[in-house]
């Protein structure tokens, strides 16, 4: 294994698509709910310990050898809001073109062939990061970085915050982002045993909600 | 665990010319430029003289997403399933150049759906001179600059300016009315490009696109004669 | 006919008397009250029955009048519960054809008992083939102090049809909620069609903030499963923006189902929203 394949994975250069999804504060921001550095991480914190939390449950799952169709069942059941559904697809697809060539192996090939519409990105990066040698426990980190740093950046973009205090509370997020990782993965091992309903499924209701309305605005930065 | 596989890699590259079937897939074309300077304009009239030749789709990057593809869906260029709008996070230049992924799946998408398809137009939202499209995207690309944002635009160069498979000049009917001088903008672009092409256009007049619309057929030609572009 | 509405209709012709008192535990028992209530709903071929109606600890549970082949069950909560330390269990079974509703009288309200220690009140869900079940409990208020762990466990059929409605209030008027985990986990036909935890409440960090609650204080959701419903229209937004409640109706993955989301400033509000997004979800 190479530890350098989970910087790779989890920086935001690589070509994957995050960069055009907001992660739900472009909505949260057209709402008044996130204006200002504070708000912006009592948002990210939120988003880390819910959906964050049950993304990296699902990436460690399929790093660690869980089936992936079965996972991206589990991915279905855990994500009710139909424009989340689609962007999670949309981006697993991107995120599969990505680790095709970067980290080819059997297993992403069997997935491109059984989801040609997609798997949820969490289960195509657990399995990228399989591909690469990593351990569970680097998915779950690698999902949960993404899930909080992708918000981070849209909201300096869309509020032109300092990026200085955008790094701030990310650093800051740090202790919360080691326990939602450690977490993750432990679900994931117990998921070899006890079955996929051991994986977390934290969920928020304003993120579902609001990613339906942001869906249905006809102008838009950002893809979700 | 994994690294040694040794796998097939003909089918990952997005620059694959040929689609799964062996068939040659269709001409990329990518057009950018600054806020403007008729990028939108360019395309829809590239459609309008095209289209009934050859079966074109679009993907546009807006700013804002679907502006331009709803200018597009307006002026009834082509029909709405063969325009696409791909969001850019309020990067524009990211979408074609760093992460093309989404415009990648956009364009793979219009393939499938639409097969068999000879041309798709890809717009990049308005963006400056640095802007250029990442070959795994589009097989040759438009940079459209016009007269009347300055006519030292040319000789201040940039990639798009010097490295794009065409140079576009548009606008030049208000050249007199903004006091641009069009002479020393072509000699300025020469010694930009080189012998890259360069057309001025006036898309007010009829058939102002028409020898934009001959370099286009020209590469698509080559194209599908399974050709070097 | 709206959930509230059916609800209201139940509850005017029950006949609430006394519980029993052989039903009654000491409320904050030290070690909690262990209790596990069931419903069995049976159709005998011409009508729904109940072969098996177990009251228990806090639950006392009372057939109410029926009309046609469906049965209903009102619970009427015999002792103030959930307490901190108690293990509360509802097990609720609609066999094969079989149509049975299950309402609450009152709203349960989780409280803080004489240990800090969670309380737990799991409710087991099962629908046979052809089988009719809707949960319509009133709300469940999570007052200060204290601290629940809820549990949907639901095993629906293929051919079943579903409802179940869930709300809760978070603390009593003018005060800081309890700490309340709740999931709700359900499969169909063996596949999971929806898997979700929520929680709200100190310590848990960040549920207050915009990407969760933002401030506020009622949240509920209502699914329908149901192989009549529109699942392939699109999802329905309800509410204006998100600062006076709002909600949406969408169709989920893995199944005929339709799941609606709401969050408000009220429980008067919330029920709006709720009912406002079954009659659409009925609609054609």
């Amino acid at each position: 294994m190479s530890r350098a394949a989970l910087l790779l994975l989890a920086d935001g250069r690589f070509p994957a698509g995050g960069h055009a999804h907001s992660g739900g504060v472009e909505a949260a921001v057209a709402h008044g709910a996130v204006h200002d550095t504070d708000s912006l991480e009592a948002f990210c914190r939120g988003r880390l310990h819910t959906t964050g939390l049950t993304m990296a449950g699902l990436a460690a799952a399929a790093a660690g050898g869980h089936d992936p169709l079965l996972l991206d069942d589990a991915a279905d059941a855990r994500t009710p809001a139909p424009a989340l559904r689609a962007a999670a697809r949309r981006l697993g697809r991107q995120m599969l073109r990505a680790a095709r060539a970067t980290f080819p192996s059997a297993e992403l090939e069997h997935l491109a062939t059984a989801r040609p519409q997609g798997a949820h990105q969490p289960i195509v990066l657990g399995l990228a990061a399989r591909a690469a040698g990593l351990a569970p426990v680097d998915a779950a980190y690698a999902a949960v970085y993404e899930n909080i740093g992708g918000p981070a950046t849209a909201a300096v973009r869309l509020l032109s915050l300092d990026p200085l205090d955008a790094s701030g509370l990310l650093a800051r997020l740090g202790p919360e982002i080691d326990d939602v990782a450690a977490a993750a993965a432990d679900a994931a091992t117990r998921a070899m045993t006890e079955g996929i309903d051991a994986l977390p499924s934290a969920s928020s209701p304003l993120l579902d909600i609001t990613a339906e309305q942001h869906a249905a605005w006809t102008v838009r930065l950002f893809a979700s | 665990m994994h690294l040694g596989h040794s796998l097939p890699h003909q089918h990952i590259p997005s620059v694959s010319a040929t689609r799964p079937d062996g068939s040659r897939r269709a001409l990329r074309v990518g057009l950018g430029g600054p806020v403007g300077s008729g990028k939108t304009a360019t395309v829809a009239a590239l459609c309008r003289t095209l289209r009934d030749r050859w079966c074109i789709a679009a993907v546009t990057n807006d700013i804002y997403t679907r502006e331009d593809a709803e200018y597009l869906l307006r002026e009834a260029v082509l029909p709405p399933e063969r325009i696409t709008a791909v969001e850019t996070g309020a990067c524009p230049h990211t979408a074609i150049r760093d992460d093309i992924s989404a415009n990648l799946e956009a364009v793979e998408h219009l393939e499938e759906t639409l097969h068999p398809l000879d041309l798709v137009l890809v717009e990049s939202g308005g963006d400056n001179l640095t802007a250029t499209f990442s070959k795994g995207l589009v097989d040759v690309q438009i940079f459209v600059i016009d007269v009347a944002s300055g006519d030292d635009i040319p000789r201040k160069g940039g990639p798009g300016i010097t490295t794009a498979d065409l140079l576009i000049v548009n606008k030049t009917d208000l050249a007199p009315h903004v006091g641009a001088d069009l002479d020393t903008m072509a000699v300025d672009a020469k010694r930009q490009r080189g012998d890259l092409p360069v057309i001025f256009t006036s898309l007010t007049s009829d058939d102002g696109i028409r020898e934009v619309a001959d370099w286009v057929t020209g590469h698509l030609a080559q194209w599908r004669a399974g050709a070097v572009v | 006919m709206s959930p509230s509405s059916r609800l209201a209709s139940a509850r005017a012709t029950s006949d609430l008397d006394v519980p029993p008192a052989g039903a009654q535990e000491p409320a904050g028992h030290p070690d909690g009250v262990r209790a596990t209530a069931r419903i069995r709903a049976a159709h005998n071929g011409r009508v729904t029955t109940l072969p098996q109606l177990r009251s228990d600890g806090p639950f006392h549970l009372r057939r109410m009048r029926t009309d046609g082949n469906a049965a209903t069950v009102g619970i009427i909560g015999a002792m103030s519960a959930p307490l901190g330390g108690d293990r509360l269990t509802l097990d609720i079974t609609a066999e094969d054809r079989a149509e049975l509703e299950v309402i609450t009288a009152a709203a349960t309200l989780a409280l803080r008992g004489p240990t800090t220690e969670a309380a737990t009140y799991d409710v087991r869900l099962t629908a046979g083939e052809h089988a009719h079940l809707l949960w319509l409990p009133q709300p469940l208020i999570s007052a200060a102090g204290s601290n629940l762990r809820q549990t949907y466990t639901v095993e629906l059929a293929a051919t079943s049809r579903f409802v179940l409605r869930e709300e809760q209030v978070l603390g009593r008027a003018d005060e800081e909620p309890g700490h309340i985990v709740s999931r709700i986990l359900v499969h169909r036909a063996g596949r999971p069609l929806l898997d979700q935890q929520t929680a709200y409440g100190a310590p848990e960090p960040g549920w207050d903030g915009p990407a969760v609650l933002n401030r506020h204080r009622a949240v509920g959701q209502l699914l329908v499963v149901d192989p009549r419903v529109h699942v392939r229209r699109g999802p329905i937004l309800l509410g204006e923006g998100i600062k006076d409640g709002c909600a949406v109706l969408a169709p989920l993955a893995n199944g005929p189902a339709l799941l609606a989301t709401a969050v408000a400033p009220t429980t008067s509000i919330l029920r709006e929203l709720l009912d406002e997004a079954h009659a659409h979800a009925f609609t054609r």
